[in-house]
């Protein structure tokens, strides 16, 4: 078992490797407690049943860039019946972003560290903070 | 993989030159990292130049690619039995010099990310659509043929007889990326310089001047290597492809020439004039443009007469300064002269920048590296099948 | 209810009311339910060239679409921007224009061509044009292959060389702004007409009423008298790309 040291430190190099990400979680202090969102105060409803909106906001999303973009449909009547103007910035961030202090950082963006996505809309659509 | 193991045993001398090549091609990405974080305003292309040495380099290349189908000509429909060495090299060249046009694409896209959009959303009026299907089907079509022909000679059996007509669907597919890489060109209203029918034909006809010399240089340099010797009839004939084609290419452009200046419309004239002469006290291209002219000449001078054409030092040099004239001319003038000056008359000059330099530089160094490596697996499959005959 | 069937609710109550409300913009242009719609404009140049130095159109367009001002002559960016008469209409001058236009640029922008070229070109649709004549931008689908840039015999694109915003003296929230690596132009004011606002280019010249915008199909809109009553010069008409921008010169 000439092999064995090769093997242990193969085993040592692949097992750190492995559980790399906790060790780099645990090192910068982030946990994996879901994130506090900031909801609009005074505002009951999204534009879509919330349980959806968790889950499906972004094919929404897709849904409105696509409409507007494409095919210039840029009201949309949601399912309480009424109408948004179809905009990421000026309707989604019109109603969460100016409540969270930071624009969409404070909504959007403390999910999405979470969920580890960084959407590249804000390389272009403009953010919505407090003034 | 398979015979892949070659590539990784080797001279002292092999293993320079690769590592070499690699140290080119890292400081090549190091670059482009940069260009990704901000922007192809590293490059020198400008609002007015919107195209530079990347799209050159692309639209020289697809013709070194297209060029393999000179050795494949011959020997496969004309049972030209002496290109039989050399077909392989055709195909390795070709598959290399795919590859390079696609990473001079890539490198030259504002959004690399989204790069797949040209697939998820074909666009059949688009002659970008057809230049990527055409390319990437001459890619899957010589690795193909490459592979299966030489495992066969691996085995010491003859290739399949399936191969047969897939290789000769090769042929006319190469002829086919050439042209539409020059449709690229040749269809855009406000661009008189390549608005011409002319296009094609000299862009095939550079091509099948610029890739057998290249082809020639190669050869002579394994036969210096005492790596392989095509033969001397083989590299003969080649030369005499050179010739052909690179009179076709002169007199092609001789015509673009007397259209344009005999017919006076400035649109016409305005391109070559930049080109030759200089715009508006503008002239960063004319000293090139000159250079590749007295090198064509050079070039046609030395191929014609055929004392000259045999001797094979002579031939060597013919073959440098053609490969360098239709390089300059098509890699460097033909893209950038298109836009001097820009279709609202601005005269915005090109020269590239360091960083671009780098980057081009760089995947010229994929295509060494990708030309050594498979030369090497097709030579040692060939020694080996020598040595194993002589015990 | 499955999230299918809830977009394709929502999807088909939105198409409705935007038809709807598309309806109530061109009421005034005709009985017929979906009356063709061909947007065009008019620059009547005497009036430009008036006022000295004007540039509101330029302002105005720039401000609400977020389009930086880039000193390097080479990353410009512009949607309006003017040229000398023999930038403007090239093979058109003669030998005395350059004397009569000394010094009046002519502002060019995006012709929306009827059989645009760029659009030809496009290999995935992120430039097309629509029903209306609008030749349109998807800046989230552009590759920035900038074979359009090749293809428009007009000059009417520019490409993000470099990050825009640091270019940006304000940034206008309501409209996007760019990122590198993509083409832009002028779109009409696609996001306005929506609204039923005309350009913000021809709102911004109110005063002079160089620019007039409006249905071409329409035979009783104010372009279509112009175009009919006044002799009008088109941007490079021998190519065929029949621009949708007319000039008046005399
Ligand atoms: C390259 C810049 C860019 C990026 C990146 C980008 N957009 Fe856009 N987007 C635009 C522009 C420009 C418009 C056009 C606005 C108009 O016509 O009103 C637009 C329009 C839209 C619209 C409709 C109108 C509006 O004001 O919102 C939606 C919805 C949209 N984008 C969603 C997205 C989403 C979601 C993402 C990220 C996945 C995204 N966009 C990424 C530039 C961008
Ligand atoms: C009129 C204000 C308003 C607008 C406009 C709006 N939202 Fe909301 N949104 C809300 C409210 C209020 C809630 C919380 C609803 C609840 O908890 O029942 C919410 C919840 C959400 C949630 C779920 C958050 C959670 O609790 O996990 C997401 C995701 C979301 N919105 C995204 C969007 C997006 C994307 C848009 C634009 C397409 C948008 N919202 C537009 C008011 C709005
Ligand atoms: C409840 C948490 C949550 C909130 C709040 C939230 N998102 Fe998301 N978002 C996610 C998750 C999780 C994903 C990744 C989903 C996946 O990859 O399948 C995502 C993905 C996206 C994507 C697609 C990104 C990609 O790269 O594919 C977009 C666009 C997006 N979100 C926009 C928004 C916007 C705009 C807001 C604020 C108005 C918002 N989201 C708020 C959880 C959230």
């Amino acid at each position: 078992m000439r092999d064995r040291p090769l093997i242990l430190g193969g085993l040592i190099v692949f097992l750190a490797l492995v559980t790399f990400p906790v060790w780099y979680n645990a090192a910068a202090g982030t946990s994996s407690r879901p994130p506090q969102l900031k909801l609009p105060a005074g505002q009951k409803e999204c534009v879509a049943p919330v349980a959806f909106m968790k889950t499906s906001h972004m094919q929404l999303l897709i849904d409105w860039r696509e409409g507007a973009v494409r095919n210039n449909v840029r009201t949309f009547t949601a399912y309480n019946g009424k109408t948004y103007n179809v905009s990421l910035t000026n309707t989604c961030l019109d109603c969460h972003g100016v409540q969270a202090r930071a624009g969409q950082a404070d909504f959007c963006g403390r999910c999405h560290d979470y969920a580890g996505v960084t959407p590249k809309c804000w390389n272009c659509h403009n953010d919505r903070p407090r003034n | 993989m398979f015979m892949f193991e070659q590539a990784v045993v080797g001279s002292r001398r092999y293993w320079a030159w690769v590592l070499c090549l690699l140290a080119v091609i890292g400081l090549g990405f190091l670059l482009y990292l940069q260009q990704l974080s901000y922007g192809l305003g590293i490059t020198g292309m400008s609002r007015d130049v919107t195209w530079g040495l990347y799209i050159a380099q692309f639209t020289f290349l697809v013709g070194v690619a297209a060029s393999a189908v000179m050795v494949v000509l011959p020997y496969y429909l004309h049972d030209y039995k002496a290109f039989g060495r050399i077909t392989i090299l055709g195909e390795f060249l070709a598959i290399s010099a795919v590859t390079m046009c696609m990473l001079f694409v890539f490198v030259d896209m504002g959004q690399p990310a989204r790069a797949l959009n040209i697939m998820l959303y074909p666009t059949p009026n688009s002659i970008m659509f057809w230049d990527f299907v055409s390319l990437g089907g001459y890619l899957l079509l010589n690795a193909v043929i490459a592979l299966v022909t030489l495992s066969a000679e691996h085995k010491s059996v003859p290739p399949p007889a399936w191969i047969k007509p897939v290789i000769l669907l090769s042929i006319p597919w190469a002829i086919s990326i050439h042209t539409v890489t020059a449709f690229l060109y040749s269809g855009l209203p406000g661009r008189s310089f390549w608005l011409t029918a002319i296009l094609a034909p000299r862009f095939l006809a550079s091509a099948f001047a610029a890739g057998p010399a290249l082809l020639i240089l190669l050869c002579m340099i394994m036969r210096r290597m005492k790596a392989f010797d095509p033969g001397p009839e083989a590299v003969r004939k080649l030369a005499v492809i050179v010739t052909y084609a690179m009179i076709l290419n002169v007199f092609f452009l001789l015509m673009e020439l007397f259209t344009a200046f005999y017919s006076q419309i400035p649109e016409h004239t305005e391109h070559f004039r930049y080109m030759f002469v200089g715009l508006e006290g503008h002239r960063a291209l004319v000293g090139w443009e000159w250079a590749s002219v007295l090198l064509a000449a050079a070039s046609l001078l030395l191929l014609i007469v055929p004392r000259l054409r045999r001797n094979e030092k002579v031939l060597a040099a013919a073959c440098v300064v053609t490969f360098l004239s239709l390089w300059i001319d098509k890699g460097v003038c033909l893209v950038v002269c298109g836009f001097i000056p820009s279709p609202v008359g601005a005269v915005t000059e090109y020269a590239p920048t360091l960083p671009e330099l780098g980057i081009t530089l760089a995947i010229w160094a994929i295509g060494c590296l990708m030309v050594t490596v498979f030369y090497k697996i097709a030579l040692s499959v060939r020694e080996g099948l020598a040595a194993s005959a002589v015990h | 209810m499955t999230r299918k069937g809830f977009l394709g609710v929502t999807g088909i109550s939105a198409a409705v009311l935007a038809a709807r409300k598309l309806r109530s913009v061109f009421a005034a242009s005709g009985p017929a339910a979906s009356p063709p719609v061909r947007w065009a404009m008019v620059i009547d140049t005497q009036k430009c060239l008036k006022k000295a130095g004007c540039i509101d159109c330029i302002a105005a367009c720039h401000k609400v679409h977020n389009v930086p001002e880039i000193k390097d002559r080479a990353h410009e960016i512009k949607w309006v921007w003017k040229e000398p008469f023999k930038q403007a209409f090239p093979a058109q001058e003669t030998a005395y224009t350059e004397e009569a236009y000394k010094g009046k640029p002519f502002p060019v922008l995006c012709n929306h061509c009827d059989n645009p070229p760029c659009v030809r070109v496009c290999p995935t649709k992120a430039t097309w044009k629509r029903e209306d004549g609008l030749v349109m931008m998807d800046w989230h689908r552009c590759i920035g292959c900038r074979y359009c840039m090749a293809a428009c015999p007009y000059g009417s694109r520019s490409f993000n060389w470099v990050d825009p915003r640091p270019h940006l003296r304000r940034i206008d929230i309501e409209f996007p702004t760019r990122t590198k690596g993509v083409v832009e132009k002028c779109t009409f004011c696609a996001e306005r007409l929506a609204r039923g606002q005309a350009p913000a280019c021809v709102q911004a010249c109110k005063e002079q009423k160089a620019l007039v915008f409006g249905n071409l199909a329409d035979p009783d809109s104010d372009v279509s008298r112009l175009v009919r009553s006044r002799f009008t010069l088109r941007r490079k008409p021998g190519l065929g790309t029949n621009p949708e921008v007319y000039y008046i010169i005399g």
